[in-house]
């Protein structure tokens, strides 16, 4: 029902966002997903990666700040509104999106989501039959 | 010694010393014969008030050596200060400077508990900078097997502090949080390590860094102050009871004046620190102006002894910032961000003039613990800060997150204020 996410303060500097990369493959890591969310200093590198334990090792030991977290990962079907309907869902049960990215994996379209309320967004999951992804899944 | 033990020797010491400078630097006699003050008129510790201040650019205007009271041949080590604005202040020292400062600096490992089974790794640089050798011969004068690293080079210092099993590190407060933070990155643990005291100082720090210190490393920190100008490190040294720092006030007669008029002040009132060195041949000062803010405490320590106490000092009078008319010290940022926990002690304050105001904005590293998943949350921790910093200093405060290690890593002495004002 969720999926470890990485996410490395990035400062605004040129350049900055590449030098994570090259750490990551450097050590042979695959990116499946990323996103990056900013202000005016500083910004959140967010990525789904082949091994998160391993590239939380590598940033850590090159001094970034980095932490892995739990984020619910939805598989969509791969057509015009289903995103829609799955976030009405959330807006009905009165869930707050915090952040939210999608990508598509082979065939899959897939929703990461944060929410305010984690418990009552798994509630929602479950009594819609939402389908989940796992992490094998996406190996 | 009894307060009026003490009282005597001193009157005893003073008296020789107007004598020796009166006779022998031109400077003081002049300055003497202007104030109409003859070496006949000090009687006691008391009509120390009747001397001339000395100030640091006295030294400089006398550099390098105008204010010896010896011939050349007579001294027989110089010391000279960083500097880092016009020429260094130099100091020069004779055979029994050297035995003195030998003598106060093995009191001061003693009241941090430090002895000859001691194994004790020297960080401090060596030179003409004084921390370095003057830990160096307190250390051997107590029997401790000295380890003369001098400053720099990380790596180094956790390999041989693992390797020969240092049970002592002397260097500047902010080496120790940086070599603290070096452990781990270097695969070293506190289990590879038989450290338990550290002795630290040559520049300000606050009382919650001591007790960082202390978690970090898990040791008993101790706090060494001096200054090149009256010898170098161990004028004076906290012991285990912490409540200030016991002065060697037979060689080194404090006294509190206030900032501005530098009238005496009485005991517990804060102003800047003044010494007289009571048994120095080489460069002896009349009450020198050390600029650093403290209080005197003449009551007996809880640890027995009666020397006087300075209060800690967290700032000197020169440190001190004017911002917008408010007084703000480099110590009080660090003694917020220490007391919240919430970033790492790493800073680095900027002070610009934007359209005629001041303003300040303060960069500190976010930690690994603190690392937050959105950027609300992030923006939420600096407000945090702000407001913290706003109810501390009374002023508004920029605060930046900045990543691990972006700040610069000082191996002596840290440099915590970037001012751009007076460019």
């Amino acid at each position: 029902m969720t999926i470890r996410q990485l996410s490395v303060f990035l400062e605004n500097k040129t350049g900055h966002l590449n030098e994570i990369l090259a750490v990551l493959a450097i050590h042979n890591i695959n990116i499946i997903a990323l996103t990056v969310a900013d202000s005016s200093d500083y910004g959140i590198l967010r990525a789904i990666v082949s091994e998160p334990e391993k590239a939380l090792e590598a940033l850590r030991t090159e001094h970034f700040t980095v932490r892995v977290h739990d984020i619910l990962s939805l598989e969509m079907p791969a057509k015009p509104g289903s995103m829609s309907h799955i976030l009405d869902l959330f807006t009905a049960a009165d869930i707050c999106i915090e952040y939210v990215y999608a990508f598509s994996f082979g065939s899959k379209s897939i929703l990461m989501l944060r929410t305010d309320n984690g418990e009552k967004a798994l509630e929602v999951i479950k009594t819609n039959g939402l389908k989940s992804i796992s992490e094998a899944e996406l190996k | 010694m009894s307060r009026q033990n003490m009282r005597i020797l001193q009157s005893e010491r003073l008296k020789q010393l107007v004598q020796q400078v009166y006779d022998n630097v031109a400077f003081y006699r002049r300055r003497m014969d202007e104030m109409g003050v003859k070496p006949s008129d000090i009687q006691s510790i008391d009509d120390i008030v009747k001397l001339p201040f000395t100030y640091k650019n006295d030294l400089r205007d006398h550099y390098p050596f105008g204010l010896f009271a010896v011939p050349m041949k007579d001294i027989v080590r110089i010391h000279a200060s960083s500097g880092t604005t016009g020429k260094p202040t130099t100091v020069g020292y004779t055979q029994n400077d050297i035995e003195n400062w030998r003598e106060v600096l093995a009191r001061c490992l003693s009241m941090a508990g430090i002895s000859s089974s001691d194994i004790m790794q020297v960080s401090y640089g060596y030179g003409l900078f004084t921390g370095g050798l003057g830990v160096h011969y307190g250390a051997e004068t107590i029997g401790a097997t000295v380890i003369p690293v001098s400053g720099g080079n990380t790596r180094r210092q956790l390999q041989l502090m693992a390797d020969y099993g240092s049970t002592v590190l002397a260097c500047t407060p902010s080496y120790a949080l940086h070599l603290a933070e070096a452990l781990a990155e270097n695969a070293y643990s506190l289990a590879d390590l038989k450290l338990k005291i550290g002795v630290f100082g040559a520049e300000p720090w606050t009382e919650n860094m001591r007790l960082e210190l202390e978690k970090k490393w898990s040791i008993k920190a101790y706090d060494i102050y001096g200054l090149s100008e009256i010898m170098g490190p161990g004028v004076a040294n906290d012991c285990e009871c912490h409540t200030g720092l016991h002065i060697h006030e037979d060689h080194f007669f404090p006294e509190i004046v206030h900032p501005d008029t530098k009238q005496p002040m009485p005991d517990g009132e804060e102003g800047e620190l003044v010494f007289t060195t009571l048994t120095k041949e080489g460069i002896p000062l009349l009450r020198y102006n050390t600029r650093d803010l403290s209080t005197l405490n003449r009551s007996t320590c809880e640890c027995g002894r009666t020397t006087v106490r300075m209060k800690k000092i967290t700032g000197r009078s020169d440190d001190m910032l004017i911002i917008r008319g408010v007084n703000l010290f480099p110590s009080q940022i660090e003694h917020v961000l220490l007391e919240m926990g919430e970033t790492s002690a790493h800073y680095m304050l900027y002070v610009d003039k934007i359209n005629n105001l001041d303003t300040l904005e303060l960069k500190v590293e976010l930690d690994e613990a603190n690392m937050m998943e959105t950027i609300r949350d992030l923006q939420n921790l600096s407000k945090k800060i702000e407001h913290a910093l706003n109810s501390a200093i009374g002023l508004s405060v920029k605060v930046t997150l900045v990543e691990p290690k972006t700040i610069a890593r000082s191996e002596g002495k840290a440099v915590r204020v970037i001012d751009n004002r007076k460019k």
